[in-house]
């Protein structure tokens, strides 16, 4: 493993970064939809289905043993990873989305009517529906941070909405259409003044930013493996104990209970009451790997050169006449989503995907964003800590030779 | 009047003739600009067919026992396949067009936009043309 940051040494631990794409090298720069997978975490998923395949917790046989371990130990290394008090304050959920919906179910049992939800103008659908949905139940109302041109959010504004009937603030760590690191530690200790409780979205933060949970003194954060090498279908929900032992149970199955008879059923403690039915074993494990990976590189060491690839990036693309970078605030990730002024992103990004250049267009689930800025869509071009300064060299003359035919 | 093959041979002998997909796209791109495809009354949110990613227009109209159509997208390289499509199934008989199959689009090595999860809207619109075609062919009968 790199105990320094070596850029070819990093390459050689992503085998699909060999793989070509239309006759060429592939470029792979959608990262912030999905990570690639670095051969350590394969091997340790190609490890659990060859050698200790089981059921946890409940066997009595060594293999569910051996599985149960590796599973509890992964959830140790997240609660490492994130610095979480209680190891139960960690769930395994499958993803970011499910694990916002817990949350948003179990609040429908707290919020009455009038109570009022804040989100932020940068949120991600899956951070604006369940809330919608929860305020259709409870009579509760949706309030909006707005954010200014740059794509950043307005705390004067936020501070002007919260109120004594504020119960929920809930707010990305980091955009995933513009990349602004929205300023969570300013929005979490005003939110307390008043009561309320804050859940914050970590899906596109937690691949360049190792949050403290603790110091944040926040009340729920959320994340996807997939987004930081690990495989797609596993999440956590992290939770401050008193939080979640208020909330009911989301599901109802198997794991979740500690006794049922016909009557009555009485649930499990933590972190088992929200973890009905068998889990993504295999995924919870590799989360771990995933986690051991990348703090074996660096947080610091990665987010330095992921700043050095925006800059360039930020730089090159720039050049280019008529190219519109939207979310310019200066504290951003290596994210940048641009248009060639008069061409649709779809177009940009079809030509881009024929010289192997992986990028996303469309509004990124992000619509309000985008009828913010009027426009159908950006492209998106994110940039991970195994990307290079060459790649963006093939990308901008991508976009040089798409903007050539179709201007 | 050519038939709805006759016309996608001849598309295919055209684009056999391009050399790389530089060529082919910018084939595409070029109809994609020359074209103006529906009159803008019709450019109507009921006429819209939402892709995730750009939108398309359809509008159909019988002229005698033929369907005319027109489309548009906001983007070039939809809208230089659209132009292909109305090609082939504008001005036709009802039953030709819900008889017609599609594959000539493999074979002009656009497949990649026809998959179903490219969600750009054509599988969609080929499927609204098809549906039109079966709601005139109602009437017909």
């Amino acid at each position: 493993m790199n105990t320094t940051f070596n850029i070819h040494d990093i390459r050689k631990d992503f085998p699909i970064l060999q793989r070509q794409v239309n006759g060429k090298p592939l470029v792979y720069f959608d990262n912030a939809a999905t990570s690639q997978t670095p051969r350590q975490v394969i091997d340790v998923i190609v490890d659990y289905y060859t050698n200790y395949n089981a059921n946890i917790h409940r066997g009595v046989h060594t293999l569910s043993q051996e599985a149960t371990d590796k599973y509890e130990q992964a959830r140790q290394t997240i609660q490492r990873h994130f610095n979480a008090k209680y190891v139960h304050e960690v769930i395994f959920t499958s993803g970011t989305t499910h694990s916002i919906n817990l949350v948003a179910n179990g609040f429908s049992a707290l919020l009455e009517k009038g109570d009022e939800i804040i989100v932020s103008a940068l949120e991600h659908h899956s951070n604006i529906v369940p809330w919608q949905m929860l305020c259709e139940r409870t009579g509760a109302i949706l309030k909006v941070i707005p954010m200014n041109q740059h794509g950043e959010l307005e705390m004067d504004a936020y501070d002007a909405l919260l109120s004594e009937s504020t119960k929920l603030v809930f707010v990305n760590h980091i955009s995933n259409a513009l990349g602004t690191i929205n300023p969570i530690k300013h929005i979490i200790d005003n939110a307390h003044q008043i009561g309320a409780a804050v859940l914050i979205d970590g899906a596109q933060a937690c691949p360049h930013i190792k949050p403290d949970l603790q110091d944040l003194n926040v009340d729920f954060y959320v994340a996807s493996a997939h987004k930081i090498c690990g495989p797609t279908g596993v999440g956590i929900l992290y939770g401050k104990e008193e939080w979640l032992n208020k909330l009911p149970p989301y599901q109802g199955g198997g794991e979740m209970i500690a006794e049922v008879t016909f009557e009555k059923t009485t649930y499990a403690g933590l972190p088992h009451k929200f973890e009905a039915g068998t889990p993504n074993i295999c995924g919870g494990i590799a989360f771990g790997a995933a986690l051991n990976y990348m703090n074996a590189i660096g947080f610091e060491a990665i987010a330095d050169y992921e700043n050095e690839l925006l800059d360039y990036g930020t730089e090159k693309l720039s050049e280019i006449e008529g190219l519109k970078i939207y979310g310019t605030s200066k504290n951003k990730t290596s994210v940048i989503s641009f248009n060639l002024e008069g061409i649709h992103p779809y177009d940009v990004g079809s030509i881009l995907d024929k010289l192997g250049i992986a990028v996303r267009t469309g509004h990124h689930c992000a619509q309000p964003i985008m009828n913010y800025f009027n426009i159908p869509g950006t492209v998106r071009a994110s940039f991970a800590f195994y990307n290079t300064k060459t790649e963006i060299d093939t990308l901008v003359e991508g976009v040089r030779k798409a903007k050539m035919m179709l201007s | 009047m050519q038939s709805i093959q006759e016309i996608q041979d001849e598309i295919i002998d055209e684009f056999s003739m391009f050399e790389d997909w530089e060529e082919r796209y910018q084939y595409m791109i070029d109809l994609g600009k020359e074209l103006p495809l529906i009159q803008p009354q019709y450019k109507t949110e009921d006429n819209i067919i939402k892709g995730c990613q750009s939108k398309v227009w359809v509008h159909a109209e019988m002229n005698e026992d033929k369907i005319a159509f027109t489309a548009d997208s906001d983007a070039i390289i939809t809208k230089g396949i659209i132009a292909i499509l109305i090609r082939v199934f504008s001005d036709q008989h009802p039953k030709e067009i819900i008889d017609a199959n599609t594959d000539f689009i493999d074979q002009i090595g656009l497949k990649e936009h026809l998959s179903p999860t490219r969600a750009n809207g054509l599988v969609s619109m080929i499927k609204q043309l098809k549906m039109y075609a079966i709601a005139y062919q109602t009437q017909l009968n």
